[in-house]
């Protein structure tokens, strides 16, 4: 029996900046994961969705153009909706330090900005991550 | 929900699946299953996209299995089909599953024609797999699709690669995407000549359509969409979805007794630490493996015949 780790990495919004997004999918796969990358303009019921269907473990949020505060928190907010709590939501991209808390508090578990070592990303994933 | 936690447990080969698939097998066989194949960016995902766009029109429900290669260093995945098909994520008669091929060889995932199951007892109408970019000889797909579509494109190589043996035989529907390029009307001459080779060859009672598709514009999609119906209608009125649904049975069940009673005797000469000794002992030349192959078998089933 073979478990592993599934993520979807998903870009909310109008943001069309990618390349970050596309560069962790790649190093989650490298640390072993299955990754659905779901492509860039992805509605919170889209991101959901696609995590309802793929049993997503993790779902990944990267946001380069100031609108995490309201897509990070909605997906966080669907997800309990559809009974998904346990699926661990983290974020990252350019987030102001002040946001944190806020986007902690409405469920996202894990946010990480520029320069953050993918180590301590992955390292957070793997050990914040369900048990199925 | 249920079904994409079954999907998981499956992938997982996790003993719960067994259950739950011993109970869904009887609602089973009611799907029209595809097979969209073809080389790395021929294009299958854009077309899985479109071809699901006008069966939903015609008011089928459609499941869609999508696999992507796994790494073999690292076991990890980027599993990206999902990104053509974002117009079906929130039609509720749509169920769309990446799978990985977890090092599964022939263009699947080992639990690829257990899904698929699974989709059909849900529900739906139709079933399309998509294989990860296949080459010239991963031809698994037509032991599961009823209809097998081929993907080319045109600009990969002249008259003798549609000649050769393999991907090239597989194809109910051959299709040649991007078909707006250059070289994909001498493509589809070459693909008419290899099916008209193949009529004298072996004459069959169904010859190939050759479709041409320019995905990306949904052009030629509908035409796919009719080929495919007629191979349905050709399957079913010559009475051939039967048979080759008898053969499918026949080998699947072959290849799952194969597979369980490998695992038991594997599970129980490894926990016992027997396999160790018998390796040494090939190892030292005491003993061969042929030998050593027979004996353990024999073993086996003189231990199952008390």
């Amino acid at each position: 029996m073979t478990k592993r780790i599934k993520m979807i990495v998903a870009k909310p919004g109008l943001d069309g900046h990618d390349r970050g997004a596309k560069l962790l999918a790649r190093i989650f796969a490298e640390a072993g994961m299955e990754v659905v990358y779901t492509g860039l303009r992805q509605t919170p019921e889209m991101i959901v969705q696609t995590a309802i269907q793929e049993d997503a473990d993790v779902v990944g949020l990267s946001s380069l153009s100031g609108v995490h505060n309201y897509f990070f928190p909605r997906v966080a907010e669907l997800l309990r909706e559809k009974g998904l709590d346990d699926v661990l939501l983290v974020g990252g991209g350019i987030i102001p330090m002040e946001d944190y808390e806020g986007l902690k508090q409405s469920g996202v578990k894990g946010i990480f900005g520029p320069g953050t070592p993918t180590t301590e990303i992955v390292g957070f994933i793997q050990d914040n991550v369900r048990s199925r | 929900m249920a079904v994409a936690r079954l999907i998981t447990w499956l992938e997982d080969e996790d003993e719960r699946a067994y259950q739950c698939m011993v109970r869904l097998y009887s609602h089973t066989g009611k799907a029209y299953i595809i097979g969209i194949t073809g080389s790395p960016g021929a294009g299958k995902s854009t077309l899985t996209d479109k071809l699901t766009r006008h069966i939903r029109r015609a008011g089928l429900t459609v499941g869609i299995i999508a696999v992507d290669p796994s790494s073999p260093f690292t076991g990890g995945a980027i599993l990206g089909d999902r990104v053509r098909m974002s117009e079906h994520n929130l039609d509720p008669e749509v169920f769309i599953r990446s799978m990985a091929t977890r090092g599964f060889l022939g263009g699947m995932a080992k639990a690829t024609g257990d899904v698929a199951r699974v989709l059909d007892a849900s529900g739906k109408d139709v079933v399309i797999i998509e294989t990860v970019g296949v080459g010239q000889d991963e031809v698994d797909i037509i032991g599961i699709a009823d209809t097998t579509c081929l993907i080319l494109v045109p600009g990969l190589g002249d008259a003798i690669q549609s000649m050769k043996a393999g991907i090239m035989e597989i194809a109910d529907i051959f299709v040649i995407n991007k078909a707006d390029r250059t070289g994909a009307d001498q493509l589809s001459a070459e693909v008419c000549y290899r099916v008209e080779q193949d009529a004298t060859i072996k004459p069959t009672d169904w010859g190939p359509p050759v479709v041409k598709t320019v995905a990306v514009d949904d052009e030629g999609v509908d035409q796919l969409w009719q080929a495919i119906g007629l191979h349905r209608k050709h399957l079913e009125e010559s009475g051939r979805l039967t048979d080759k649904r008898r053969q499918r049975t026949y080998r699947e069940t072959l290849r799952m007794i194969h597979n369980e009673l490998f695992r038991v005797v594997r599970e129980q000469l490894q926990s016992s630490g027997q396999l160790d000794d018998l390796v040494q002992d090939i190892v030292d030349r005491k003993n061969d493996p042929y030998t050593v192959m027979r004996q353990v078998v024999e073993d086996w089933l003189s231990v199952s015949k008390e």
